[in-house]
């Protein structure tokens, strides 16, 4: 085979390969975005609670994106904590209702005012704060959420949240 | 074209087409086993056959199961059990299936170990089969969303969850996965996708690849030994059958196999008609509840061994040890620095650690059903998990310095 026709052999051949890799890329891209969440499932990943209605040493579960959400409106005794949420002058824990260790939902203990989760025995307390020594690695997680009057918004990103964000507080 | 003949029979016609009788020597009749084996030789083939009925009871669930999470539950522990005719069959053989399939591969994989099977020249078989126990996994796992119970939920979850990776908190990775923010419709369709389609085929795949890299460095036996495969071949051949060393696949090997497949399918059977319960979790008889979070999470029993090795530790700690136990097997061939092929009773220390892996991944797979608060047996646990993660250093040394078999002793 003659040097030029050589060359132009590689020619091609790095072309179609060129081309290849390209497509390639491109259908590994389109792949990855059929398996991304779909818009209306996004969409749909946003709930509003009233918290004027919430009594108490009272635990509320709502669900926001699937998950148990948890709404305890503390009473006075109750340690504040930069993780509440202050409106008015009430103070509330909210948080995502799930054990940080393997994702159990623990129920809530009224009379010694904590979160006790059965499966590997993690408890919180009122501010979901993880008791040092049990499984659970961190304290319970506050969703994105966004205060409008008596009104919370879950999925948004207010600036209270943001604050909590940048203070370390939740993930 | 070619030149073509007329045939005189159908075996004639599709030999000159197809090389019918070429095949048939190349893949049974000229396909050289050794003598000097034993029932355990036959799990290959009994694995074979049960991925055959996996797939054929598959296909009659496929007609009626409905991948969608308000129907699912209902169109197999309604439609498919009391209506469809024999509808409970598909189900019980299917579900039998999957569990015995995973005790016949722990046998088949402890076999391999023990007389060697990994060694020279048989890497690629070991490489193939532990790609073979990975894609089984997945299709084990990806098939117990489907019924859409309380434990195919959690299960899921919990799985799904392990993919944050930790204090890494990859949730974006996990979202995808999911294609939802929880175990959702997306989520249930997809995994249905991977059940019946994506992994079957990449399992079908693998077994072609796992056959055909045993070809060349043929089945092992149980002395190790190095056998002159054409010097046998030809003595066999000849008609010299008893002087010879070796017999061909089918139909000899085979005759075999399908003997011991007949005990197998007696036990097979029994589970499937009496005693179906026990791969029948009776919590998956809950509808799946994001709300409600079953008392007791545990995996099926063949997980069981890999989750109490994430179980015992802190959260990051136990997702790296739960890592490394997931791939560690996979470096056997390379782990054994012994150049001796040879059943472990005949080398020293190595039967000491094979049966101390043994017994710690059966102590791990009780472990790994038990409640995690009796603080003994969580003790235990702990101990057996980071035994089974010092069995791999354990063998590199002991191999290290075992000593060369005189061949033919």
């Amino acid at each position: 085979m003659g040097n030029e026709q050589k060359g132009r052999r590689d020619f091609m051949g790095l072309s179609l390969g060129l081309f290849t890799a390209a497509g390639s890329i491109g259908a590994l891209y389109a792949m990855k975005r059929s398996w991304d969440p779909l818009p209306s499932v996004k969409a749909a990943g946003f709930t509003t609670i009233d918290l004027s209605v919430a009594k108490e040493n009272e635990l509320i579960v709502e669900k926001w994106r699937g998950k148990p959400i948890f709404i305890l409106k503390k009473t006075a005794e109750m340690k504040p904590h930069d993780r509440d949420l202050v409106i008015g002058s009430d103070r509330f824990h909210m948080s995502i209702g799930l054990c940080t260790h393997l994702g159990c939902i623990p129920a809530y203990k009224k009379d010694s005012k904590t979160f006790f989760c059965a499966c590997h025995g993690g408890v919180f307390d009122a501010s979901g704060v993880n008791e040092p020594g049990l499984p659970p690695p961190s304290p319970l997680e506050i969703p994105p959420f966004k205060i409008a009057g008596t009104k919370l918004i879950l999925g948004e990103e207010g600036p209270e949240y943001k604050q909590m964000l940048d203070a370390g507080l939740t993930v | 074209m070619a030149h073509f003949e007329k045939a005189n029979n159908l075996n004639e016609w599709l030999d000159q087409r197809i090389g019918l009788n070429t095949l048939k020597k190349v893949m049974q009749t000229e396909y050289w086993i050794p003598k000097d084996i034993n029932f355990l030789w036959a799990m290959g083939m009994v694995l074979a056959a049960t991925f055959g009925i996996l797939v054929v009871s598959g296909i009659f669930l496929l007609m009626y199961y409905k991948p969608d999470t308000n129907l699912a539950f209902d169109s197999v522990n309604y439609t498919i059990m009391s209506e469809v005719g024999y509808g409970w069959l598909w189900r019980h053989i299917h579900g039998i299936g999957a569990s015995i399939v995973f005790l016949i591969i722990y046998i088949h994989m402890f076999t391999g170990i023990y007389y060697g099977s990994y060694k020279r020249g048989r890497e690629l078989i070991w490489l193939s089969g532990m790609g073979l126990f990975v894609a089984f996994s997945a299709e084990a796992f990806s098939g117990y969303m489907l019924p859409w119970g309380q434990m195919s939920y959690w299960a899921g979850m919990v799985i799904t969850n392990l993919f944050s990776g930790g204090s890494l908190e990859a949730y974006g990775l996990v979202e995808w996965i999911r294609g939802d923010y929880v175990p959702g419709d997306a989520y249930l369709t997809r995994f249905f996708m991977l059940h019946v389609f994506l992994i079957p085929l990449v399992i079908i795949g693998l077994i072609v690849l796992h056959f055909g890299s045993l070809r060349l460095p043929h089945v092992n036996n149980q002395e190790g030994a190095e056998i002159d495969f054409e010097e046998a071949a030809e003595l066999y051949k000849a008609g010299k059958v008893k002087e010879s060393k070796v017999i061909p696949f089918s139909p000899v090997f085979l005759s075999k196999d399908v003997f011991v497949m007949g005990v197998y399918f007696v036990l097979f059977f029994y589970l499937v008609f009496y005693n179906f319960n026990f791969a029948m979790d009776p919590v998956n008889f809950d509808p799946a509840d994001g709300l409600k979070t079953p008392a007791h999470i545990y995996p099926e029993w063949y997980f069981l061994w890999s989750y109490e090795i994430l179980r015992p530790f802190s959260k990051d700690v136990g997702l790296i040890a739960f890592g490394i136990a997931q791939a560690a097997l996979f470096f056997l061939p390379f782990i054994d620095r012994s150049p001796n092929v040879a059943p472990a009773h005949k080398r020293g220390l190595f039967q000491v650690w094979f049966w101390v892996l043994l017994v710690d991944m059966i102590v791990l797979t009780a472990m790994g059903k038990l409640p995690p608060t009796d603080p003994v047996f969580a003790f235990i646990g702990l101990v057996s998990a980071v035994l089974f993660l010092l069995m791999g250093p354990a063998l590199f040394i002991i191999t290290l310095f075992e000593k060369k078999l005189e061949k033919g002793a």
